[in-house]
């Protein structure tokens, strides 16, 4: 057989063998390779993660006698106090999702339209809040917000009220604690996806006669929904598993979704009920960003990988 | 040029969006700055600003044995975390933007899942998990869970500094001879360094910062920083906690200005 007859994939070595299988066994050695490095990455991910959660899921199956049932999850259904909780917690992410669209689209809109080197100054205004512990916010909010806080103190001296108003230990406190944290996980792909509208566009669009306003709401404004549904629902779903805020700005009054799961653990060590609480929050939340790519046809975690 | 915009708009006529804009900027710094100032001072009562200054409240800190032992051990853990998750965040990019992988797209949700699936969810699980093969209350343990909270960042960064990499100067390499490792160490690596290191910095500040997973792992002689603070903050407000936010805010400007000038270095 001659090297000239054969057709590219068949060419022979001098040696007899066949070069394809020679490429075949290159390219498989080179996945195994690239394998190999991703595994020890997925094995921790897989044991920290996946095994636990999966572990969970089968607890949740079982009722506290251990016979398969789905008491842990009728329980939702069933307990009034599960239905408030439920409905805290999508009431909190309902207004702090609308209070950071309300104060962060025109902070991402202003960011757009800066010179780059102002832009890049008052990013950081996003960006060290985004870096700064939850832990560190949720503090400072209670000393500004709390009974004898700094708000309080203030339009006391001021002579405005007479009583202490109520703003941490309740809903507004929570509110404002996780806006405050939820703020930038909206800025950020905002402004990303703000920067690559094309200006063109609004200066054709002025061009043509139209006032400033109806060029914003004609062509910037649609333009920017796909960043905006981006923010929205990456804040959504962090609101419905989040912690720290609600437990500690909470005064034990606005129970969410979370600390119902400590509770039902920590306290009463009851790992069916905090398990099926975790599975239905995970559905939840998988739900919401699966139907978002499904959309939108982007990633949710792109908040963290465009800085 | 597009680069620097010029809508027949005057910033008179934007003054509006700036006042906005500028607000919420308020709204979002405000709280560091006051905790910042709070923590120098003089009394217990929350004025603002203070009456008196003083340093007690870090006397009172870094005097404390509880405090110290705690930051200690997020210190360590931080640093074990970096240690860690950068060599695997790193081979983890590189051969996801080798990207000849089938399953990449899941593979890359695998990794980046710690990210979106809620960290309660992720906290009760390790709690659980560990339980049985008894690494709670370990620094072990600590370094692990928080090891799969920082891969994802690690990933993404080098990712995004592998994509503006041209792979063809490793391949070069190793047409010249050099092995797969030689080529990416000396070759691809020296030009990646800004993205690793940043992705370290990140690292570090997210095991540093981590709370709600330590608060069900960590215990007894391992008790992070972050989760003494939130067992003091749930009693009461002790204003040595603003000068431990202070040296926090500090920790996290200093390590944000390094990954920054790193990356301009790109």
């Amino acid at each position: 057989m001659s090297v000239g007859s054969a057709s590219l994939g068949q060419a022979v070595r001098p040696d007899g063998v066949l070069n394809a299988d020679v490429l075949r066994a290159d390219a498989r050695r080179q996945a195994l390779g690239l394998l190999a490095l991703l595994s020890p990455g997925l094995f921790l991910v897989f044991a920290v993660i996946v095994v636990p959660i999966g572990w969970l899921f089968w607890l949740s199956l079982f009722d506290e006698t251990g016979q398969l049932s789905p008491a842990n999850y009728a329980r939702f259904f069933e307990q009034a106090s599960y239905i408030k909780t439920f409905a805290t917690t999508f009431k909190v992410a309902f207004v702090v999702t609308g209070a950071c669209v309300l104060f962060g689209y025109p902070l991402a809109y202003m960011l757009s339209q800066l010179p780059r080197r102002a832009a890049s100054i008052c990013l950081i205004f996003v960006i060290l809040p985004f870096w700064t512990s939850v832990l560190v916010r949720t503090y400072a909010w209670l000393v500004i917000l709390q009974r004898k806080g700094l708000i309080n103190n203030w339009l006391i001296d001021l002579g405005v009220i007479g009583q202490p108003l109520p703003l941490a230990n309740n809903f507004a406190g929570v509110v404002i604690g996780m806006t405050h944290i939820m703020l930038p996980f909206l800025v950020l792909p905002l402004y990303a996806s703000m920067k690559t509208i094309d200006q063109d566009c609004l200066r054709a669009g002025m061009n043509l006669g139209a006032s400033p306003a109806a060029t914003f709401r004609q062509i910037f404004f649609p333009l920017s929904l796909p960043g905006l549904a981006s923010g929205v629902v990456i804040v959504f779903v962090l609101c419905l598993g989040f912690f720290v805020t609600p437990a500690l700005m909470g005064g034990g009054k606005v129970i969410m979704w979370a600390m119902r799961m400590e509770q039902a653990t920590s306290l009463y060590s009851n790992w069916g009920a905090g398990a099926a609480l975790g599975v239905v929050l995970l559905a939840v939340t998988l739900a919401l960003l699966g139907l978002f790519q499904r959309l939108l046809g982007a990633r949710a975690t792109g908040v963290w990988s465009r800085r | 040029m597009s680069t620097e915009n010029s809508l027949p708009i005057s910033h008179w006529q934007r003054l509006w969006l700036y006042l906005l804009g500028g607000l919420v900027m308020l709204f979002l710094i405000a709280p560091s700055v006051i905790i910042v100032i709070m923590s120098f001072s003089g009394s217990t009562l929350l004025q603002f600003p203070p009456d008196e200054w003083s340093l007690r409240w870090y006397e009172s800190y870094f005097g404390s044995v509880e405090w110290r032992d705690a930051t200690i051990v997020s210190v360590k853990v931080a640093v074990m975390t970096a240690i860690v998750a950068t060599p695997l965040g790193t081979a983890a990019a590189y051969a996801i933007n080798a990207g000849t992988l089938r399953l990449s797209g899941a593979i890359n949700a695998l990794l980046t899942a710690s990210l979106i699936i809620p960290v309660i969810l992720i906290g009760i699980g390790t709690f659980f998990l560990y339980a049985r093969i008894g690494l709670n209350n370990t620094l072990t343990g600590l370094v692990i869970a928080h090891t799969v909270q920082a891969l994802p960042l690690v990933v993404l960064t080098v990712l995004s500094g592998l994509r503006s990499y041209d792979m063809n100067q490793e391949m070069v390499a190793r047409s010249l001879g050099a092995g797969r490792f030689a080529a990416f160490l000396q070759v691809t690596m020296p030009q990646l360094r800004f993205s690793i290191v940043s992705g370290a910095l990140f690292a570090f500040i997210t095991s540093f910062d981590e709370v709600v997973v330590s608060l069900f792992i960590s215990g007894g002689e391992t008790t992070t920083l972050t989760r003494r603070m939130f067992n003091a903050l749930r009693d009461q407000i002790d204003p040595t906690i603003a000068a431990i936010s202070t040296c926090l805010i500090v920790l996290s400007i200093v390590l944000l200005s390094a990954a920054q000038l790193f990356g301009r270095g790109r």
